[in-house]
């Protein structure tokens, strides 16, 4: 037992090894989260002020293609604001009976409408840089919400050897410093419903916690899950160590 | 099967099957009555632990395949679909995810077992090989799989290791071509492995079957390492170890469904989640943790093996062979005596000896020289004499699939007439550093391949294949054999009373007045 539980550990121990250092940039501080823990659940309010920021900001760059308006009421709005929602942006659908392709308002299941038509475009328009997908970035980057929330407040006057071109940002949180996008947020250019400050800071960690629930939308049910099911298995744990016990009593 | 002398069953419906199909006396053999050593500790309980993992991984796999696309447009949004919109998609698809590595774990401490207990030695070397079989197979298959979701990872893994195979010569490039299905990591691919991936867990599940079969044959090794030799040493299987499985198996569950539930994406790498872009290459290409230990095996050979180098090796092999493989050391060369070599078979060993220790000191010099600082003077004039002769590519690829052979053939290499490490305080020492060998080499495989971490990932390779092919033999030849208890009976005795001794010791110790 106690060879096995060394055993374990040593297993334990490895789990670090998979988290990939990037570059040189400084390793994005740890942030105090609704969704941390094992009970987090994401903050509603939150959410709905980020899925505010990405709209009227990243929005005008980056794509959010596995998203469907009809997601949105996770995020607490009502059919009828989701429809609203949808209703103000345009898709292609068609061909039509005289198969002609035809536009028309979007719908709750239609995908979130992308900035660009493709990647070719986005890229002309961003000086030669891809605006990534953001539907899974919380989970694509190491760090996750962390990441997102460091990059976006971690723009800086350029310093040390790093040499910037044209279109060309620093960020203590990139790795390589260097970042094609400039700094998206400044204070006040997105006006709250609420009673939310409305600062760079507020808005980066609304908008990474709207982020890391496009990349994991079933966290709350699958934390509640998992809750059920470790004390599940615990209980049946005792019971059947009991079981062995009164089983091998006699045994020895 | 078990039609001969059956006993007849008092349900009158078993008893009809039974009668025509012996499925309830042979499970009742098997699993029921089966005499099982008494004295199994908590690690014996990994090869039921591993059966329930292979059997979740069926399960959520079939499942998974309902909703999947094998097709490179759509592969990598298909699991999304999975975990956004299938109704509990994101349950199967973490369970199967983070199966894959409590499956590796599982069989990893299963192995370790059977080493440190010594579970492969005679008359159990077929089960152990089949069992290495099925480990081999389980790598083919993670890997397979993990291509799949036709992310970052699952493209760039693909290509780095499907590559390997182009170092062998001749015939590697077509061999690369012929897995790909095309002249690069494409759809076909995809699909091939796709198919290949559903169809490889079946296999290892019917090697299991073998497997099992010949535990049953056999019966199991125990901590001991003594065969029982009476009725006083076993007790039936059921219902001491099903329950005794049981709770060892809901604890393992525990820590699998921390990760499952808490943790999902913890042992796995974030790339992965950005979908496959033959065009851009990752910072780093790093496989499953599970997968770590080969690849650090893989990456530290960074050298060629020019001819010096390979007849240094010879001679410093030579020596070992003769000095520790034997036990007792030949009078000449062997390999002449063998093959009746005039003149060569008349060399006393007296002499042959220093001559090969000379040869492999200045060959492994010479050569070490070319092969691991070339860019030195002397090293470019004594390159003349050492041509390569197996590029620094091939013989990753070799060391790598060595290090599984090293396994494969460890029941034939290991002749120590005890098996379990707790007679073997020698043995006990090697196999623990092979342990931390292996978690040193996990560890390096995950790092960046420059600097110290290849000096340590070669240093940890060169003991993992020092303790199977050096360490085993020495310790075949001069490890004392220590007198083992007459039967598993009294080593249970003998175990029970020094626990018990000790805890008087203790409770002595804590009163000291009452004692006196």
């Amino acid at each position: 037992m106690r060879l096995l539980s060394a055993f374990c550990l040593g297993l334990a121990l490895m789990v670090p090894v998979t988290a990939i250092a990037a570059g040189d940039a400084e390793t994005p501080p740890k942030q105090e989260w609704h969704f941390s823990g094992p009970f987090g659940t994401y903050d509603r309010g939150a959410l709905q002020r980020g899925f505010q920021v990405y709209r009227q900001v990243c929005a005008a760059c980056h794509s959010m293609k596995l998203l469907s308006y009809r997601n949105l009421a996770d995020l607490g709005y009502t059919e009828a604001q989701i429809k609203g929602v949808a209703a103000e942006y345009t898709v292609e659908d068609g061909p039509d009976d005289e198969g002609e392709m035809f536009e028309r308002p979007a719908l709750p299941s239609d995908r979130f409408v992308s900035p660009y038509p493709n990647d070719a475009a986005a890229k002309y328009a961003n000086n030669g840089a891809l605006p990534p997908d953001m539907s899974l970035l919380a989970k694509a980057r190491g760090g996750g919400a962390d990441y997102i929330y460091a990059i976006l407040t971690g723009y800086e006057e350029p310093h040390g050897d790093v040499h910037l071109l044209d279109g060309q940002h620093y960020n203590k949180y990139m790795p390589g410093h260097v970042i094609a996008m400039a700094a998206p947020l400044s204070d006040g250019i997105v006006a709250y419903g609420d009673e939310s400050p409305t600062t760079v800071d507020q808005y980066a960690r609304d908008v990474s916690e709207f982020l890391m629930w496009a990349a994991e939308p079933k966290m709350e049910v699958r934390k509640q899950t998992g809750i059920k099911a470790i004390l599940f298995l615990l209980a049946f744990f005792g019971i059947m160590y009991a079981v062995k016990k009164k089983l091998w009593a006699d045994l020895h | 099967m078990g039609s001969g002398n059956r006993q007849p069953f008092d349900n009158p419906v078993i008893e009809w099957v039974d009668s025509r199909l012996p499925v309830f006396t042979l499970m009742n053999k098997e699993y029921g009555v089966f005499p099982t050593q008494k004295n199994f500790n908590y690690f014996w309980n990994f090869g039921a632990i591993a059966m329930v993992m292979l059997i979740l991984m069926l399960v959520t796999g079939i499942t998974l395949a309902m909703h999947y696309a094998a097709n490179t447009e759509i592969a990598f949004s298909s699991v999304e679909r999975i975990m956004r919109d299938v109704n509990f998609g994101w349950l199967i698809r973490y369970m199967h995810m983070n199966g894959a590595s409590f499956f590796f774990i599982a069989v990893f401490i299963h192995i370790f077992r059977g080493l440190y207990y010594g579970s492969y030695k005679q008359p159990r070397e077929l089960l152990w090989m089949l069992g290495v079989l099925i480990l081999l197979l389980m790598m083919a298959t993670a890997f397979m799989g993990y291509v799949l979701p036709w992310g970052q990872m699952s493209f760039w893994g693909a290509t780095v290791i499907t590559n390997l195979f182009s170092a062998l010569p001749l015939v590697g490039p077509a061999i690369v071509e012929w897995l790909w299905g095309g002249f690069a990591v494409d759809n076909a691919t995809l699909n091939r492995f796709f198919s290949l991936h559903y169809l490889l867990p079946f296999v290892i599940f019917a090697v299991v079957f073998l497997h099992v079969w010949a535990l049953h044959v056999t019966g199991s090794n125990n901590p001991s390492g003594i065969e029982p030799n009476g009725p006083q040493d076993t007790i039936p299987f059921h219902p001491y170890y099903t329950m005794k499985d049981t709770a060892g198996l809901l604890l393992f569950l525990v820590a699998y469904c921390v990760f499952t539930f808490f943790m999902p994406n913890a042992l796995g790498h974030p790339d992965n989640y950005i979908e496959a872009n033959p065009l851009v290459t990752p910072a780093h290409i790093v496989p499953e943790w599970y997968f770590l230990p080969f690849y650090a095996i893989l990456r530290a050979v960074t050298f060629d093996t020019n001819l010096l180098l390979l007849a240094g090796l010879v001679c410093a092999g030579y020596l070992v062979v003769v000095n520790l493989w034997f036990m007792e050391k030949p009078s000449n060369c062997p390999i002449a005596k063998t093959f009746d070599i005039p003149l060569l078979k008349d060399i006393p060993m007296s002499k042959l000896e220093p001559l090969m220790a000379v040869g492999a000191v200045l060959f492994l010099g010479l050569g070490g020289l070319v092969a691991f600082l070339p860019d030195m003077g002397v090293s470019k004039i004594v390159s003349v004499f050492a041509p390569v002769l197996v590029e620094a590519k091939l013989g990753g690829v070799l060391a790598m699939f060595g290090s599984i052979a090293m396994l494969f053939v460890l029941p034939f290499i290991d002749r120590h007439p005890h098996r379990s490490a707790i007679f073997r305080p020698w043995f006990k020492i090697a196999v623990l550093a092979l342990t931390i060998d292996f978690f040193l080499l996990m560890y390096v495989g995950g790092k960046p391949a420059e600097g110290l971490y290849v000096l340590i990932a070669q240093a940890a390779t060169g003991y993992y294949f020092a303790f199977f092919l050096i360490v085993i033999p020495f310790l075949n030849k001069y490890e004392p054999r220590v007198p083992l208890p007459p039967s598993i009976h009294q080593y249970v005795l003998d175990k029970q009373a020094k626990k018990k001794q000790k805890n008087d010791d203790y409770m002595n110790a804590l009163k000291p007045e009452a004692a006196e």
